[in-house]
């Protein structure tokens, strides 16, 4: 094997009872590159890197590191081999700390075999200082946000000493300052020498990091290109198989009455004395940063949490929103930002999923009337092309896309006239994206009011008739779509420009 | 500019953080401080030093068995067939520590050193845990199901073993064991203190018990992290068999009798003393220390209500009251 290789996998192929995750596909990382994987939910890439660090056996096919051909057993072998893993989702232990955390597995021991705290600790503060990042390291991890949860995961992953890290969707919870620490850390990573597979549904950091790029469709493997040597939009046709000419398919909507309004909104230490208020057919865009307010916000007007002050006013009336239930009988829907956690029913079927939010709907004399709902549920996927085998398909084994839809479609029976997304496409690919923009376009058309909480400054510009920009509690800006751009949000965001 | 995502590195000592998490953390030790305060006023005999050896060696059984529950709850598991397996435990060990003399003995006239009784008794108990473990880690089978199925089993065997009468009349050597006193403090006493630390050192500072922790709070990140499940749940479960084997050891020799209706509970008491001791249901969290107050809680309780004359079936009532409220005390500092 041509020694320029670190990595190189041949023809692996792995089935799941429901769906061939990867079809004979190929893999060949250069030694001291970034190498980028790229395609749409369900590609296979997380499967394939699964494959890699040990958790779950190919079917077929052959795996050659630095020359030899290996297996991969367990995660213990990969790591151990020197191939650590930064995972999409972020999973640390809540109740231990930093230090214990970073060190889960291979714990400093001292006398008589019993673990050296004092070391574990000192080690880990010297390893966060080494990647400039601020964190305590005898804090308990169920007390960082969800940022920090991320930046400790990629610090453990480093701390390996491997000569290849998987880093997937390193950036997907993290702010922009964030982002370039990662960036720089992988910089003087590769001048050390070590291989860095990339996987990120983001095409401008593609550009920014990546040497090679590789894209999977639907399980198989399309091609390998220089980052150089090609362009977003070849990237995304060979993602999807197909040219996708407008990523923001943002349509005109006709904008109507003020059907939201919320005045002096205070949560304390969370929303400082926010006002705004919503028209029917317009789509609202909410951006910030990372701990801006925006979901604190959100969650007052569902009921979700409690609001200190102010008031919420819909269709000219003042509401009494306590509890969820309450603004769903205003008439409110809401897509929480962590479906995996807050969303989906994981054990349940699709059907159930999405009907879940309103059974009253389909029942009768007290019972539920199957045949309806099966009716029902067809319709909806097929309005949403949601790509799942049936409605007894487990939710949790269909890609985030299309969970996402169906949990549009969720809320889409309970009939909204207001609908709050939030971070409606994190960590979904390109083409999903762009279905789901091109539904909020058409749910606009239909005179609903729509607020999306988004940290994709291209998806807020593209998608929103205007922006509000929180910062740190506070409503720092307000541009309407001819005004907004990414310099006057960012500024907003960042706190630095005045009102 | 102020970053809303920096953690504050340094911790102010005296913080009124600080005070609630103290609070928190040693609450169960304020109450029971309390009870004992209450009832050595409502009670004058309470607070006498054979009244409280009393007290210590009774739950002494129970606090055996709840560090190896302690240990399964952390990992989101349970122990059911505690009691059971110390029954088990009891009546082998007993069997073998019976007086030569006694002609109605299981093996009538057999002679066999201290020893070898002992340890028949903690090989049973760790073979039954082994068995559970196994068919948990293996054949992941639910923990309840499996100790619920080992609970009845052992119980049955331990019927068996015994023709379902008592296994009396044993070895003045073998009742030491739970009658005896070892520089003034009841030997019961002295065991489970010395295990409680080991247990204690275990979960806190080896590998093994580190890792049950996480297992318990994240089984998945415990499994990217290249954690060795399999055996942790098959250590785990071991461990508390020979726990249970060892708590009927100490029974047995303490009545000096091995009935195989002894325990008979016993595996509720100590899954109630782990969670008044703070150990949660939702894993990756407990302390072998909590489950000692909490079985010292539930002790004193059952003491102190005896000492007043309350009847039996009002102390069942106020002990379910108890860990219910323990439970709610519980839920809400998780929140």
């Amino acid at each position: 094997m041509d020694p320029e290789y670190i990595l190189v996998m041949e023809n692996i192929s792995k089935a799941f009872p429901s769906v061939q995750a990867l079809d004979n596909v190929q893999l060949a990382v250069k030694k001291g590159t970034v190498h980028a994987l790229m395609g749409e939910n369900g590609a296979g890439k997380s499967t394939l890197m699964r494959v890699l660090i040990g958790l779950h056996p190919p079917d077929s096919g052959k795996i050659f590191f630095k020359g030899q051909e290996v297996a991969i057993p367990d995660t213990k072998t990969a790591l151990d081999m020197g191939i650590s893993m930064i995972h999409q989702e972020l999973s640390p232990v809540p109740d231990m700390t930093v230090a214990e955390n970073i060190y889960l597995g291979r714990e400093p021991l001292g006398k008589f075999g019993l673990i050296n705290k004092r070391k574990m600790i000192s080690d880990t503060r010297k390893l966060l200082k080494q990647l400039d990042i601020t964190l305590d390291a005898t804090k308990k991890m169920r007390e960082l946000s969800i940022a920090n949860t991320q930046m400790v995961e990629i610090a453990k992953a480093i701390s390996y000493d491997s000569s290849l890290i998987i880093m997937d969707e390193p950036t997907s919870a993290i702010t922009e300052r964030e982002v370039a620490s990662l960036f720089k850390m992988i910089h003087s990573l590769k001048e050390k020498g070590v291989s860095i597979i990339f996987i990120t549904h983001k095409l401008d950091e593609v550009f920014k990091i990546a040497d090679e790029i590789t894209v999977f469709r639907d399980g198989k493997y399309v091609g390998t290109v220089p980052a150089a040597d090609t362009s977003k939009n070849m990237l995304i046709s060979m993602m999807v198989g197909r040219e996708l000419t407008n990523i923001f398919p943002k349509e005109e909507a006709e904008i109507g009455d003020v059907i939201l309004e919320v005045r002096n909104l205070s949560r304390k230490g969370k929303v400082n004395n926010v006002s705004f208020v919503l028209r029917q057919g317009e789509i609202l865009g909410l951006a910030g940063l990372m701990g801006a307010g925006r979901t604190e916000i959100i969650e007052g007007i569902f009921g979700i949490e409690k609001i200190d002050s102010g008031e919420i006013i819909i269709n000219g009336c003042k509401a009494k929103i306590r509890k969820p239930e309450d603004a769903k009988r205003y008439g409110m829907a809401l897509l929480t930002e962590d479906r995996r956690r807050t969303g989906i029913l994981s054990v349940l079927p699709v059907r159930d999923n999405m009907v879940v939010a309103n059974l009253a709907r389909f029942r009768k004399w007290g019972f539920l009337q199957t045949h309806l709902i099966e009716e029902t549920c067809n319709q909806e996927k097929a309005k949403l092309d949601i790509k799942t085998p049936s409605m007894d398909q487990l939710i949790k084994l269909l890609s985030g896309g299309n969970q996402q839809k169906v949990l549009v479609s969720r809320w889409l029976l309970t009939s909204p006239s207001i609908l709050i997304l939030d971070e409606p496409t994190r960590g979904i690919d390109v083409g999903a994206k762009a279905e789901i923009h091109r539904l909020m376009s058409k749910l606009a058309q239909e005179g609903k009011a729509i607020i999306m909480i988004s940290s994709e400054l291209p998806e807020i510009l593209g998608m929103s008739d205007r922006v509000l920009v929180m910062h740190e509690g506070d409503l720092t800006g307000e541009f309407s779509r001819a005004e907004a751009s990414q310099e006057n949000i960012m500024l907003a965001a960042t706190g630095t420009a005045a009102v | 500019m102020k970053s809303s995502t920096t953690e504050i590195i340094e911790k102010k000592f005296f913080s009124k953080e600080n005070l609630n998490v103290f609070l928190k953390k040693y609450l169960i030790i304020f109450i029971l401080l309390a009870m004992i305060f209450l009832l050595s006023v409502l009670s004058p005999s309470f607070f006498q030093f054979r009244n409280l050896m009393n007290v210590v060696r009774q739950i002494s059984v129970i606090g055996l068995i709840g560090i190896g529950v302690t240990m399964a709850i952390i990992t989101n598991g349970i122990d059911l067939s505690s009691g059971s397996v110390l029954a088990l435990s009891a009546v082998i060990a007993a069997s073998f520590a019976q007086r030569s003399d006694w002609a109605a003995a299981k093996y009538p006239g057999l002679v066999v050193p201290l020893g070898v009784s002992i340890l028949s008794g903690l090989a049973v108990g760790l073979l039954c845990g082994f068995i559970v473990g196994f068919l948990i880690a293996n054949f992941k089978i639910p923990p309840f199901i499996a100790t619920l199925g080992m609970m009845t089993i052992a119980r049955g065997f331990a019927l068996l073993y015994s023709d379902g009468r008592p296994i009396s009349s044993l070895t003045d050597a073998y009742n030491t064991i739970g009658q005896g006193y070892f520089l003034g403090i009841p030997i019961p006493i002295i065991i489970l203190i010395t295990v409680a630390v080991l247990g204690h050192v275990m979960l806190n500072y080896t590998r093994f018990g580190r890792h049950i922790y996480a297992m318990g709070g994240n089984e998945q990140a415990a499994r990217v992290s290249g954690l060795n499940i399999f055996w942790i749940k098959i250590g785990i479960y071991s461990i508390a068999g020979l726990l249970s084997g060892l708590a009927g050891i100490v029974l047995s020799s303490r009545i000096s009798s091995g009935q195989p209706g002894l325990g008979t509970g016993y595996e509720l008491d100590a899954i109630a003393s782990a969670v008044i001791g703070g150990t949660s249901f939702s894993g990756g969290v407990g302390t072998i220390w909590g489950t000692m107050v909490g079985a010292l809680i539930i002790g004193v309780l059952n003491n102190g209500l005896d000492l007043l004359n309350v009847s039996a079936y009002w102390q069942q009532i106020v002990k379910g009251s108890i860990i219910v409220i323990a439970i709610i005390i519980d839920e809400r500092k998780n929140r």
